[in-house]
């Protein structure tokens, strides 16, 4: 549904690019314009719509899940709660597989990000320019801006922000359980004392301290990276459709091919960065061989 | 594709979201599904139990089945027994009876001849006396001569 008015790498551009609300350089507040303009206004901006869908899906989420919790019952199990406890009861094998201390925060920690990573990937599926369309449709009409400048980017996973933020959260838990297990001079010992003799020691610190850096780095880039690759091929699929009937039809049955070997991409992608997870915190309470 | 603030937000929901699913989410859904595996497995348990307890009700069955089966072969046994000895009874009874009725018959058979012989006798007696009566032409006193006719009539 490109429109006449945009070249394709306009309305690529345009599907990439954020929706942010932040300073101006002339101080006043608002959205930004263009991708430009978004990117001058530095740290302290927000990208409104990776938010807005990344919370909603959550509470989507624990909607969901609160609701069958609080009717959980040890009786025969009703459609809904059969569903949920059927997830949990996998979520709970898995952590069990993998993680073999006991704290009681990891399994509910590996299930929320499954669940909202999952949720935030599926966004994916729903057609690539519907919900933007009808952004556009609301900021022109409602709001009364001018539609090119309706940015809005529907899945979360695709905004480096989004991923960054959640493998924050696991790196600054994997810290303080490491920490809290081994004590500061243990966590320090890890990084600075192995695998090579202690004399080696900056060596060493900067091979693990490599290691541990990468372990959130690489949960952030891995699932943002899918995701964006994901979202942009659907995208590229999506520019045949303005090139006549033939390539639309094409472009229509491409569309479907990818959206279905996506479906396999996101659960793969939310079971992995749950799965590194889990292993990470693992590792994290383990005293080193 | 800026880092910006976002990062902070969403590192705030996320916070936000595994508390709550840690404290309203997980407990009872663990509860609802320990409890169920400890229904089903209490479950399983009465059923095994009922398993074997229907075995032994069973064996027990067989067992006074059996039993059943001895005494009534047993009961049948005897009443055949008591069957045969009635019918000796019977059969005894019914000889000694008929026995009793042979011996009452001849008996009387006994007696009627007796009777006739006396009868054929005194009419003899009679015929004889008349006989004589003619052949002396002379009555023959009865009394005078009752020891003669006693004598003869016994000889008859």
């Amino acid at each position: 549904m490109a429109s006449d008015t945009l070249t394709s790498g306009e309305y690529i551009k345009h599907h990439l690019t954020n929706l942010t609300f932040g300073q101006h350089p002339d101080g006043s507040w608002g959205f930004a314009h263009t991708g430009e303009e978004a990117a001058q206004m530095g740290f302290w901006a927000i990208h409104v719509d990776s938010m807005f869908w990344s919370v909603l899906l959550g509470f989507i989420l624990f909607y969901i899940f609160r609701k069958a919790a609080k009717n959980a019952h040890a009786g025969v199990p009703g459609g809904l709660q059969n569903f949920c406890e059927w997830i949990v009861d996998f979520i709970n094998d898995t952590v069990r597989g993998s993680f073999s201390g006991r704290n009681p925060l990891i399994a509910p920690l590996a299930f929320t990000i499954f669940g909202w990573i999952f949720l935030m990937n599926f966004m994916d599926l729903i057609a690539v320019d519907l919900l933007p369309w009808l952004a556009q449709l609301f900021g022109q009409h409602v709001l009364g801006v001018d539609p090119h400048h309706v940015y809005f980017k529907v899945v979360p996973t695709t905004d480096p922000n989004i991923t960054f933020g959640l493998a924050l959260g696991v790196f600054i838990l994997m810290l303080y359980y490491s920490i809290k297990m081994k004590g500061v001079g243990g966590f320090f010992g890890e990084l600075a004392f192995q695998p090579f003799p202690k004399w080696m020691f900056p060596i060493n610190l900067i091979l693990e301290g490599v290691a541990l850096i990468a372990k959130p780095v690489s949960l952030a880039l891995r699932l943002f990276g899918n995701m964006y690759a994901g979202e942009t091929i659907f995208i590229l699929i999506a520019l045949m459709y303005s090139a006549g009937i033939v390539m639309a039809g094409f472009g229509g049955l491409l569309q479907l091919g990818w959206a279905i070997f996506h479906i396999l991409i996101i659960t793969l992608q939310a079971f992995i960065f749950m799965t590194l997870t889990v292993v990470y915190l693992d590792m994290a309470h383990q005293e080193h061989h | 594709m800026n880092f910006n603030a976002t990062l902070i937000g969403q590192m705030i929901a996320f916070v936000v979201f595994v508390w709550f699913c840690m404290k309203y989410v997980w407990p009872p859904m663990m509860k609802a599904l320990d409890e169920r595996k400890k229904t089903i497995a209490d479950g399983l348990a009465a059923a095994e139990r009922g398993q074997r307890e229907h075995e032994l009700a069973e064996e027990r069955a067989r067992e006074s089945l059996v039993e059943a089966k001895q005494q009534a072969q047993e009961i049948i046994s005897r009443a055949e027994k008591r069957a045969a000895e009635i019918v000796e009874e019977a059969k005894a009874d019914a000889r000694t009876e008929g026995e009793r009725m042979i011996a009452a018959a001849r008996n009387e058979l006994d007696q009627e001849l007796n009777r006739v012989k006396e009868e054929l006798r005194g009419q003899v007696v009679s015929i004889a006396v008349a006989g004589a009566e003619k052949v002396l032409e002379r009555e023959v006193n009865e009394q005078t001569h009752n020891e003669l006719l006693t004598k003869l009539a016994a000889q008859i």
